[in-house]
């Protein structure tokens, strides 16, 4: 995954890139299974890998298809960013060990809720019965940002097969 | 500092440090490239690799998946992993690709106008158009 990244840092051709971001997705969610996620492995696969890598490519296809490139020193970035990943890696040696059973995580709501959901619920999926009982109105709210990410979407691109039919189709021709 | 690197530690912390190289990936796409369809990968990868914290945080040694067997006949031995985080990345996955697609549209928006997805090229028009108005100004 370290290698799809960092020929996602190198790549020219735009399309290249979204492939690669695509094969990300893919192999976070393998990653996912491995570490007994299944739910999120499978909306990781379907969202991730299968419809924003649509998106792009939709977003391509009305746009330009390869990166130009910029010979400027690109100094500052990496320095803020070795720096920032300097302080996370500080902050990770407090961090409890991976799959520890005492870790804060695991001695608090994870194991009420894994109790309780037997009695209350009677859903066998464990993050289903989270999901939709416990975790609601989070849900609701979910639902919300959605919403208005699909109003906001429709607004910006609603006019624009009005404005500029032509060019539209012949983008579309290169498309294919 | 020294007694902190057996390798114990150095092995239940590796999921930690994966995770930050692929978030400082990330970060250094967002920054330092000027493609605006790039910067939304790599903005991804950066949710993605939050995404990959989260769930190596929920897992537990020698659990299985948070699923209970049919008519709930559940064994005390079983462990599970934690679910909460599961279910939190869950809404957060759908959150990412509201978002994601909100800026593919806003860049679809921005090429409208501009003729280019380049930051450089959109600052170098933005500066254009304010100094044709400045002159515009001092005629009047």
């Amino acid at each position: 995954m370290v290698v799809t990244a960092i020929s996602v840092v190198r790549a020219r051709s735009l399309f290249a890139i979204v492939t690669l971001s695509g094969v990300f997705s893919l192999l976070s969610a393998l990653l996912f299974i491995r570490l007994d996620a299944v739910d999120v492995a499978f909306t990781e696969a379907a969202v991730g890998a299968g419809i924003s890598t649509v998106l792009m490519l939709g977003t391509l296809a009305l746009t330009s298809r390869s990166e130009r490139s910029d010979k400027r020193p690109q100094i500052i970035p990496l320095l803020a960013v070795v720096a920032t990943g300097a302080l996370l890696f500080y902050a990770t040696l407090d961090m409890p060990n991976f799959g520890s059973l005492d870790a804060p995580a695991q001695t608090h709501l994870g194991p009420d809720f894994l109790e309780r959901i037997p009695g209350d619920i009677d859903v066998p999926n464990a993050v289903t019965a989270i999901l939709a009982s416990y975790r609601g109105f989070d849900t609701l709210g979910e639902v919300a940002v959605v919403f208005t990410a699909g109003i906001g979407v429709l607004m910006l691109i609603s006019r624009l097969a009005l404005r500029r039919p032509e060019d539209e189709e012949d983008d579309q021709e290169g498309s294919t | 500092m020294g007694e902190l690197m057996t390798s114990e530690f150095i092995l239940g912390h590796l999921n930690y440090w994966f995770v930050i190289i692929l978030m400082m990936t990330g970060l250094y796409i967002v920054i330092a490239k000027g493609n605006l369809v790039k910067k939304i990968v790599g903005l991804n990868i950066f949710q993605t690799s939050v995404f990959m914290l989260y769930i190596s945080i929920g897992k537990v040694d020698g659990g299985t998946a948070p699923i209970f067997p049919l008519k709930m006949k559940i064994d005390p031995d079983v462990l599970y992993s934690n679910p909460l985080p599961h279910v939190l990345i869950l809404t957060a996955i759908v959150v990412g690709i509201a978002t994601t697609s909100l800026g593919l549209a806003l860049i679809v928006r921005i090429r409208e106008v501009y003729h280019t997805i380049e930051e450089q090229e959109i600052f170098d028009k933005e500066q254009e158009i304010a100094r044709t108005e400045l002159k515009e100004g001092g005629v009047l």
